[in-house]
Formats: C-alpha cells, structure tokens, sequence
C-alpha cells in the first residue's frame, strides 16, 4: 500500500459500500440459499422442506446420468481447451513471424472474439443445419451421415467447433502480446545458438511463453466449463433428451425445467468447488508470475 | 518567511530502531539548511516529517512561531520539490503552478499575476501550455520549482531534487536553485546524498548517519574540521585518508613511518589518524622533509583526472590516496609528506574528533553562535 | 527463408477464413430471401434483400405480446452494456479508491470480500439468484437487469494495481497543494486513469452487451428482451415451421455482434492493452 494515505473514519466505508452491496445482497445471500438448500428436499407443491443431510449430493453424485454428463463435461473442456490453445498460439506465431500484412491479420483475426457465445452457436447451427448447412455437405462428401441435434456424437461435434471457433481470437490476442513481449535480444542470442527454427521454438520461445500459456490454460478450463453456456443453450434448443450437455446447463434445466431444486443447489455448491479450486490455482499463479517478473 | 526550528524530533516505525533519533536544528529565517547523509540515514524521513507527510514520533517542528506536528501538510505554509517531479502529467504546465493557488481559493488575477512571474524567473514562458511529457528533464526540473515559488510560502522543502538529470545538467540546476533561492529569500531545507551538492548549495550541512546528526556547520568549517571519521570520510572528494597510527607523546607512528609533531597530544596510544590527499605532497628527491613528516609510498595505481593525478597506494598494510599535480614525477616507491598542521585525530573507538588546537586551523563556529548571528 | 514466409502467410490466410468466413457468409445470406436460402444453401455474394430484412427485424412487432422489436431489443442491449461497463467501472473504481489510498481497520477484509466473488460466478447460482431477484421485485426491470451484476474483481483489481502504480509524490504534492480525498481523486486520479477507464470501457462493454443467462433468468417481459434473449425467440419461433425464417435469424444474429464486433476493431489498441494488463 501506499506510504502515505488519507485516513477519515468515514470515507473508506462510504466508496466500498456500492461495491460491497452488490456483493452481499446479490453474491453471498443467493449462494447462502444454495448452499442451505442443497440440504432440504423440497416439496414441489410447496409444502415446505424436509432436512435430509448429504442425500442431494448422493442423489446427484451415484446418478448415472450425472455422471455421463460429468463425463461428457470433461471430455468437452479438454477438446476445447486443446483445441483453442493450440489454434490461437499457431496463428500467433505465424503473426509475429511475418512482416507484411501484419495489421490486417492481427485485426481479422481478433475481430470474432466480440462475438457472444449464443450468436456463435446461432450462426453454428446455421452451417450445421440439415438442409442449409454446408458443413453437413462437406461430411456428406465424405461419406459421414451428419446429423446435429439427432446424433449425440454429430452434437458434441458441432459443439466443440462452435466453441473452439468462438475462444481462438482470446488466445491468439494473449499469445501474440506474450511473444511480442520477449525481448529482441533472447530471440537474437537463440538464433546464433541454434538452426532450426522448430528447435528454436520448442527449447527457447515455448518456455519463456510458459507463464501465458498456463494462465490461458485456466481461463479456458474456466471458458468452456461456464461460458460455452449459451453455445450449448442455443444449439440444443431446450431438447437435452439425446443431446450432450454440460454440467452447468444440467443446473440450469434441473432447477428451472425439473424443479428439482435439491439437486439443483448441490450441482451448484459442486460447481463451486470446482470453480474454486481453479481460482486458487489461477492466482497462485499469477503470484509466482509477479514474482519472476 | 519563517524560522523553522526542529526540536529532539524523532521518527519510530513500528516498535523498530528509530529511522530519526531526537534531531535538533535551528534553521534562521532565509538560511539554506542542507541535510546530507547516505542512504537511509533519515534525512529523508526528516524532510517529510517537517512537510507534515510524515508523522512525528517524538518532539516538535516548528515553523515560524506555530507548532506544525499536527497541522495538514497544506497549511503549513511550505512548498516542497520532488526527486521525480510529481508533475500532475494531465495537467499542462500553467495548470501544474497554478493547481496549489487554487485549492486556496486565490484570486484570479492574482494566481496569473504569480503564475507568470515564476514563469518568467524561469524561463519557462514558452512551456506554459505544454503538458509534462513534452518537456526535457531540465524543464520539468524548473516546473516543479516554479510550484513552489508560486506558492510564496514561508520554507521550501527539497527531497533530493536533482538526482534525476544527468552530471551536466546538475551542475547547471545546482546553480539556478541556488540563486533563485538567494533572490526570493525562502528558508530553505534541501536533502541530498551527494556530498558535492551539499558543500556548494549549504548555508549550513547538517550531517546525518543512522538517524542521529553527525555534524551540524558551514561547508567549509565541515570540511576542515570533521567532527567524526564518518563526517571525515563523506565530506569531501576523493574521501580522507583514515589510517591507524599511535601516538607516543609527540610522536606519531603510521606503520612504517615516524612523525614528530612538535608537541605532546592529550591523548596517548592508538588513534585513527586523518589527512586529506591534496594535503599530501610528493617530497623533493634527496630532500629532507622540512616542516611535518614524510612516509614512504607504494604506489599500486594511478587515476589522471587531467587537472591532477590521485596516486593510490600503501604505507605499510594501510592504503593511502594522494593527489599531485599533473605534473609531479612518479616513482613505485616514494616519499610523500603532511604538513603537521593538516593531520587529523580521531578517537580509536568511538570515531570522534579528539581535539588537538594546531590541527584546527579554522575555529569552527558553534550552530547557536550562527543563528545568533543570522538573527 | 523466402519459402518459409509464404507458409506462414497460407496459414495465416486459413485462420483469418476460418474466423471470419462465417461471419461474412452470415451477413451475406440475411440478405437473401427465406425461401432461397432454403433451396440453395448459404450465401457468399449479396442478395437484393438487405432493406427488407434488416427493416422487418427491427420493426416489425415480434414475441407472443407482439410488444418487442429488433430496434428496441438492440436498445436494451445498449442500455446494459453501458450501464454495465459504467455501472463497474465506477464501483470498482471507488472501492480501490478506499482500498489503495486509506488507512482503514478492513481494508484488506474489504479486498477478500470483493476477490470472493469470482469465486461464485453466476452459473453456479443460477437458482438462488432468482429467487432472491423475484423475492425483491427486481424481476423484469433495468435495476434488476443491471445492478446485480456490477460487482467486479478483476475491475477493482485492475484499478487497484493502477493506483498503485501511481508515483507516491503525485499524493504528497497534490496534499501540499490543499487537495483533499475528493479532489485528489476527481481532479488528479481520474484523468490519470482515463486510457485505463477507456480500455475497461470497451471491454466491459462488450461483456455486458454479450450476457445471455442473467437477462433470460430475469426478464420475462419481452420489453425488457436483449438480443441476445432474443436469439434464443428466434430459434424457438421456428421449430415445426415449414421454411423457417433463415434471413430475419441472421440478420438478427448480425445486429446483435456489430455493435461488439465493431468497438473491438474500432479500439483494437486499448482493447489488447486492457485485456492484456488486466489478465481477464
């Protein structure tokens, strides 16, 4: 903090209380309800609740089909994860190699990230379509019976390219700002060590980029896990009988679809322990990062 | 215009040693005050603590006649200068001189009437609608000046102002800030690191070391009679030569060598002997050492400053610097000579000056005596 | 060399197509007539149809209480981007302020409550929410839309390491200068933070533009519908139709990503700085 600061006994408190009203009435009341409710069994009718212990997150925990879907859930972020890193750092090493058209690459291929995820899962399930979709053509050609939103396996496939497609332009953009960042001289001093650029990249570039490349790594175990929401809300349109869903859209449909609000509240207060063993990873991180740096 | 009069002031950081230990200044109304020490000796802390940004421990500041220890830095009628500026770089420069007068409800025509005044004292006419970072170091370096001339306050207070521009810049500044200040008649209270500044800019040094003060007096009484070894060894460049030598009733024995003083010295048995190297002469060749004594010189290296040349090298096991004329011949082996008068004693153990009359040349006026006299 | 350089290029070709095509053939196809569409797939030239297309979607009353049109759907989505980039920007803004620049018992209690919060994104308490929205009437209203969504960590992170960033002296001369807590931040902190304010701006902008499952949970009163709500209308409109609207659903779709899509070329610059500087 700083050596020398304002000290009134009133002020502080006044200019974090907007802040920290938000906070407790709209974060910390809402996640008090889940975390109590997940103990209850609500009655659907209305008639109160009964206590029933851990019997929500044993509910939750031995059904099989939760456990598809946590399956499927993690087979979904790993792909997408994979996916999007690889593609954004790719296009960012093929950017800040060249010279030429550098601004025009830069600007094209950052401009969809702006795109939200329901837009792109629209404009995905346009090309995915069954009578429209060129996609379904190009699959057709080779002889694969597309057919997204029947085909659980067709689903899941549209859906991690929608989602892969819509986070490229976030990695890329992290990337390309990471390696402009490497100083001029280390590139320099790898160049005279060693001849292949390949080499070059993996023993020299890659581990300098190691910082970005993990905390990227994060937020997109975090991108596809909670974002890919409205990709995955829009392309299976309310129908999840036969289609992949994530985790956090079987909270969504189990509280407002099912009125299971039990079960609903122990997804969420599971979710959280997901979400806060990434944050605590995530900032671990970026301590050891301002650390070295 | 104002005193300002600093009184068993101490600064305590959290139960830890005191970075400020019961300072006592007097600073008379229009004196330039330089507070000058190394790092971390507190000079800084003392500064802030006058500026109010600092809280005070123990003791008191006055300015003028009012006890400031819990008045808001803005009304304590001073104005200070930062090491880095601290331009408000959105502001241009007219708003950065102006921004003070301000906030104290000034009017109008009389913050323009002051605004361009100060420009004009500093040259700054051209600048006054550029914002900070079109201007050079020397410039913002003026602006931030101007700030505190604009202000007409009864001190200004320097921390460090001139350590951001380069050797020859300072040189030049070092002058403006000294006559600019000599023009208006502000009390003034500077802090610097560099020894140089200090000497050149101060009415009065005040030494500091560690939180408590070294030595309070002019440059030249400073100078000549150092009151510790480390006043003897921050003042002055290259730094004084400190070597152990015993004392045999008017004798004086530095390793090898053997000086007769003259007479006997108070003090008997080891001491820490001090003798500047431009008060070192190379002994004529074949001569005999006339008046003071002569010790022979290994020398190792030599540094060429053009105008002279700093001989280093041992007497015995203890190094010793010598400056020469560009001129004077070198040999690895030589004799150099002090005269008696220019030796300097220190108390073995505790590094104070012992007293020792023919080596003091200067009587070296007593802080109240000049406060006195300033009054 | 001289080979090397045209592979990155065809690479870089690819990606751009990859990205972008879809969004060109998007805008290319609203401009085409349902029925073509149908017949002939998606688009890659101009139809002659972008007039009618883009003038019945933005006008023509839609929804089941014929209440709603594309015009006052990309109104609202305006209303919630600003307000939720202004909305946070001020309250992140202020909380750092207290946090960095006073000396206070909790400050660093206050700095652990704000940082819980990306601890509990909203998709893990989806339905609490609600209730609690619904229990204090918030439902189907710009505060509800609006409000409940304008605590941020990363902004008062970002913010804070800002201000911390800020030379110490910058304090210290405006307190000599007779600047209190107000002054100090309206007349010196805030038009030194204003690229920052800029670029947290456009980001935030684009975020709250883009919210999907906070303004679906809580309006169900189509004047209140974003675009992006009514996106998923659109699609349900056209289950069991026999030629299903495709140009009015990409046009729609085309509206609701030109406004983002446009900030974020248009400040490509502070864009990449924000994100970048503020790690999310």
């Amino acid at each position: 903090m700083k050596r020398v600061q304002f000290s009134s006994p009133l002020l502080p408190y006044l200019f974090l209380a907007p802040q920290l009203a938000v906070i407790v009435i709209f974060f910390y009341w809402p996640s008090v309800r889940a975390i109590q409710s997940s103990f209850y069994l609500e009655d659907p009718f209305g008639f109160g609740s009964t206590f029933v212990g851990f019997d929500n997150y044993l509910g939750v925990l031995l059904s099989p089909e939760y456990l598809s879907i946590a399956r499927f859930t993690a087979i979904f972020t790993a792909t997408v994860t994979f996916f999007s890193l690889a593609l954004g750092l790719l296009l960012a090493v093929k950017a800040d190699a060249v010279i030429r058209g550098n601004a025009a690459y830069k600007t094209l291929l950052i401009s969809v990230y702006a795109i939200a995820p329901p837009v792109a899962g629209l404009i995905g399930m346009m090309f995915f379509d069954q009578h429209i979709g060129p996609f379904v053509k190009i699959a057709a050609f080779l002889g694969w019976d597309m057919k997204v939103g029947l085909s659980y396996f067709d689903t899941a496939f549209a859906m991690i390219f929608v989602a892969v497609w819509k986070q490229i332009p976030y990695n890329f953009i992290f990337f390309l700002s990471g390696l402009q960042a490497l100083p001029a001289s280390v590139r320099e001093a790898a160049a005279i060590d060693c001849r292949s650029g390949i080499k070059r990249f993996w023993t020299v570039i890659f581990p300098l980029l190691a910082p970005t490349a993990f905390f990227l790594l994060i937020i997109n175990v975090t991108y596809a896990l909670f974002d890919t929401f409205g990709v995955i809300d829009v392309m299976v349109k309310d129908k999840a009988a036969n289609n992949p869903i994530t985790l956090v859209y079987k909270v969504y449909m189990d509280g407002f679809r099912g009125n299971d609000i039990g079960g609903s509240s122990a997804q969420s207060v599971i979710l959280m322990i997901v979400v806060f063993v990434l944050t605590v990873l995530q900032f671990r991180f970026i301590e050891r990062r301002i650390h070295y740096t | 215009m104002a005193t300002i009069e600093i009184d068993k002031v101490s600064k305590i950081y959290h139960g830890n040693v005191p970075a400020v230990s019961e300072v006592d200044i007097r600073i008379a109304d229009g004196e330039f005050i330089v507070l000058v020490g190394p790092s971390g000796c507190g000079k800084s802390t003392l500064l802030r603590m006058v500026a109010g940004l600092e809280t005070i421990s123990s003791g008191t500041v006055r300015i003028g006649d009012r006890i400031v220890n819990d008045v808001e830095p803005a009304d304590r009628d001073i104005a200070m200068v930062f090491q880095n500026y601290a331009l408000y770089p959105h502001m241009t420069v007219r708003e950065n001189l102006a921004y003070g007068l301000k906030n104290r409800r000034t009017p109008k025509p009389e913050i323009e009437a002051r605004v361009a005044e100060a420009a004009r004292m500093l040259e700054l006419g051209p600048y006054l609608d550029r914002k900070p970072r079109a201007l050079s170091g020397g410039q913002r370096q003026r602006v931030a000046m101007g700030r505190a001339i604009v202000r007409q306050p009864s001190a200004f207070l320097f921390d460090e102002p001139l350590s951001n521009l380069d050797a020859k810049l300072r040189v030049s500044m070092r002058g403006e800030i000294k006559r600019l200040q000599r023009r208006v008649g502000t009390t003034s209270l500077y802090v610097t690191h560099d020894q140089l500044e200090a000497m050149t800019l101060a009415d009065r040094l005040v030494v500091l070391n560690g939180g408590r003060i070294e030595q309070i007096g002019r440059p030249l009484d400073v100078y000549h009679a150092p009151a510790s070894t480390f006043v003897a060894s921050f003042i002055g460049s290259p730094a004084m030569n400190l070597v152990q030598g015993e004392l045999h009733g008017s004798k004086l024995a530095i390793g090898p060598a053997l000086i007769d003083l003259g007479k006997a010295v108070p003090t008997q048995g080891a001491v820490t002997v001090g003798f500047r190297a431009e008060d070192l002469q190379a002994a004529a060749p074949g001569g005999t050492a006339a008046e003071g004594g002569s010790m022979p010189l290994r020398v190792d290296y030599v540094e060429e400053l053009g105008s002279q040349r700093l001989v280093h090298g041992m007497v015995g096991d203890q190094a010793v610097t010598v400056a020469l004329s560009s001129d004077a011949t070198l040999r690895g082996e030589m004799p150099v000579t002090i005269p008696i008068g220019r030796l300097h004693f220190f108390d073995a153990e505790s590094g104070r000056r012992l007293p020792w009359s023919s080596a003091e040349p200067h009587r070296t006026a007593t802080a109240p005596d000049l406060l006195e006299t300033a009054r | 060399m001289h080979r090397t350089r045209i592979l990155d290029h065809a690479v870089l070709i690819l990606g751009a197509l990859f990205l972008t095509l879809p969004v060109v053939v998007a805008f290319m196809t609203s401009t085409h007539e349902a029925a073509e569409i149908h017949s002939k797939g998606l688009m890659l030239s101009p139809g002659g149809h972008f007039v009618e297309t883009y003038e019945t979607v933005l006008t023509r009353q839609g929804g089941f209480t014929g209440q709603v049109t594309g015009a006052r759907m990309m109104m609202n989505s305006f209303i919630l981007g600003i307000g939720f980039a202004v909305g946070k920007i001020v309250l992140s803004m202020l909380a750092a302020y207290a946090i960095v620049y006073f000396r206070f018992r909790f400050a660093t209690l206050a700095f652990w409550v704000i940082f819980t919060t990306l601890l509990l994104p909203l998709e893990v308490r989806i339905m609490p929410s609600y209730e609690v929205m619904s229990g204090l009437g918030l439902i189907n209203s710009y505060t509800g839309l609006i409000v409940p969504l304008l605590a941020s960590a990363t902004g008062t992170f970002y913010f804070r390491q800002f201000f911390k960033s800020v030379p110490e002296e910058l304090l210290e001369a405006a307190r000599i200068d007779g600047a209190g807590p107000f002054k100090f931040f309206i007349d010196v902190l805030v038009p030194l933070s204003k690229t920052m304010i800029a670029a947290i701006f456009i980001i935030m902008f684009v975020y709250g533009w883009n919210q999907y499952l906070w303004p679906m949970l809580m309006t169900t009163d189509e004047r209140f519908f974003t675009l992006m709500r009514g996106i998923k209308q659109i699609l349900q409109v056209w289950i069991g139709s026999q030629i299903p609207d495709y140009n009015e659903a990409f046009a729609l779709a085309v509206l609701a990503m030109l406004p983002p899509v446009l900030i974020v070329v248009i400040f490509q610059s502070w864009f990449i700085k924000g994100l970048t500087e503020s790690d999310k």
